[in-house]
């Protein structure tokens, strides 16, 4: 656990000493919306490939084997157990924000939950239309005002941003499900298991986003952001205008 | 019961809509969704993975009522106008079939989901209106919107966001990092290439 702090103190303490260095990016054409909240590319681009490699030698790999070997079930009961721990957290969150009949219903979900449903193991509270509203402190310090900053990419832990690098550290110091171990083997199992897990649940989706994408990381960081300001404001983000404005007839040819 | 009530509106919200212009912009939503899914869920071949059947209920199903002209010159942008006719046909051709595929492979992922329009709200200063549903299933619900806009044929989708992502304005910057570094034609040999791969297979 010490450790996990302890990555994520150094994931953070690089981004600042980065941003510390960050310049405007030289060059004559006028930055793309894209390009201003992402002055780091170069940086985050390395990152990406890094963690590219790691997950298509390491993780990719066993989150196939723990769908091929774990039975559904079993799967969707661990997804709910870590998914009642995140509900704990996401209902701290709702509080911090203001949000009070959200804060009351999420609580009334976790208690459902453990108390109903083994544990956390099952899903009743879902059934009662006690849904999800998951929350995050740096959707928190969005609340709170605290704006994105530049897209990061963190080592191993892909897509953030300054904000939400600093929200991920305190939700990892805070509310990770590896705080319930005993012992630090446990952490790591714990921590372990939730990684893969997670991995796999997202296996159909990288999938996807491969074949649909011109190029990778700018999909995954246009999706990153624009889901960040979704979230910070609860589904409602304000409108843009469509960009529609050429409908003019095309060149004659010579 | 609840899906008898579902699929009946459904079926209601089908033969209102046969007269396009006068339908409501929920209405039109909520018949193109549920015909899908249900579709979706009742097909043995869909339900077993097979997106070449999957990428068929699209085309057949949800592309008729998207504005593909929009939504390519809104993804081309600038560019747009410096572009030939034939240009502008193959640009519109190959985004499509990216489109499908994108949608169809968003489809592979609905096993026991439900789709409930949530709200409707138009967007200030044009004909414009964003239709907000949510898939419901297990955990947390997923939120499934499409911008329309009401042309002399009814109402046409012309973006859909999912998540949180606006999927035209994705592409948008995706092309305009093709545009700048090799213009239309390398932005439809992209396309062209990434249409060639084989859809949903195993990685």
């Amino acid at each position: 656990m010490k450790r996990r702090l302890a990555v994520s103190c150094g994931a953070l303490a690089l981004a600042l000493l980065v941003g510390g260095c960050a310049s405007v990016p030289a060059g004559g054409a006028a930055p793309t919306a894209a390009q201003k909240s992402d002055p780091w590319e170069a940086w985050n681009r390395k990152v990406f490939a890094f963690n590219d490699a790691v997950d298509n030698a390491v993780v990719k790999p066993v989150a196939e084997g723990y769908n091929k070997v774990v039975p559904q079930l079993v799967r969707t009961g661990i997804g709910n157990v870590f998914g009642n721990i995140g509900d704990v957290w996401s209902t701290a969150n709702q509080f911090l924000q203001g949000k009070v009949q959200y804060g009351f219903e999420m609580t009334m979900r976790v208690l459902v939950n453990t108390l109903f449903g083994l544990g956390g193991l099952l899903d009743p509270a879902t059934e009662m239309r006690l849904t999800r509203k998951s929350e995050d402190f740096g959707q928190t310090l969005g609340r709170w005002g605290m704006p994105p900053g530049p897209y990061l990419v963190l080592p191993f832990l892909g897509p953030s941003d300054l904000r939400d690098g600093v929200g991920l550290a305190v939700d990892l110091h805070v509310a990770s499900p590896s705080r319930l171990a005993d012992t630090t083997a446990g952490a790591y199992e714990i921590s372990a298991l939730q990684l893969v897990h997670t991995r796999a649940d997202l296996l159909a989706t990288t999938q996807l986003v491969g074949e649909v994408a011109l190029d990778r990381y700018s999909f995954i960081r246009d999706a990153y952001l624009q889901r960040r300001l979704d979230q910070v404001y609860d589904g409602a983000p304000p409108l843009e205008n469509f960009d529609d404005s050429d409908d003019t007839p095309p060149p004659k040819k010579q | 019961m609840l899906k008898k009530i579902f699929t009946s509106v459904a079926a209601l919200a089908f033969v209102a809509a046969a007269s396009a212009a006068d339908v409501a912009p929920d209405a039109f939503v909520r018949q193109i969704s549920t015909d899908v899914i249900d579709t979706a869920k009742a097909d043995k071949a869909i339900q077993g993975g097979d997106v070449g059947k999957i990428i068929e209920l699209v085309d057949a199903k949800v592309m008729p009522n998207v504005n593909f002209e929009a939504v390519t010159r809104s993804a081309v942008g600038p560019k747009w106008r410096e572009a030939t006719p034939e240009q502008r046909s193959k640009l519109q051709s190959e985004f499509k079939t990216l489109l499908v595929r994108v949608y169809a492979g968003a489809l592979t992922q609905i096993k026991d989901q439900t789709v409930e329009i949530t709200k409707t709200q138009p967007v200030p200063g044009g004909s414009q209106v964003v239709v907000q549903s949510e898939v419901r299933g297990k955990g947390e619900p997923i939120k499934l919107d499409y911008r329309l806009d009401k042309g002399d044929a009814g109402w046409k989708i012309i973006d859909v966001n999912v998540g949180g992502i606006w999927l035209v304005t994705s592409y948008r910057s995706q092309f305009a990092q093709e545009l700048s570094t090799g213009g239309i034609d390398a932005l439809i040999a992209k396309l062209v290439e990434r249409n060639s791969k084989p859809a949903g297979g195993k990685s």
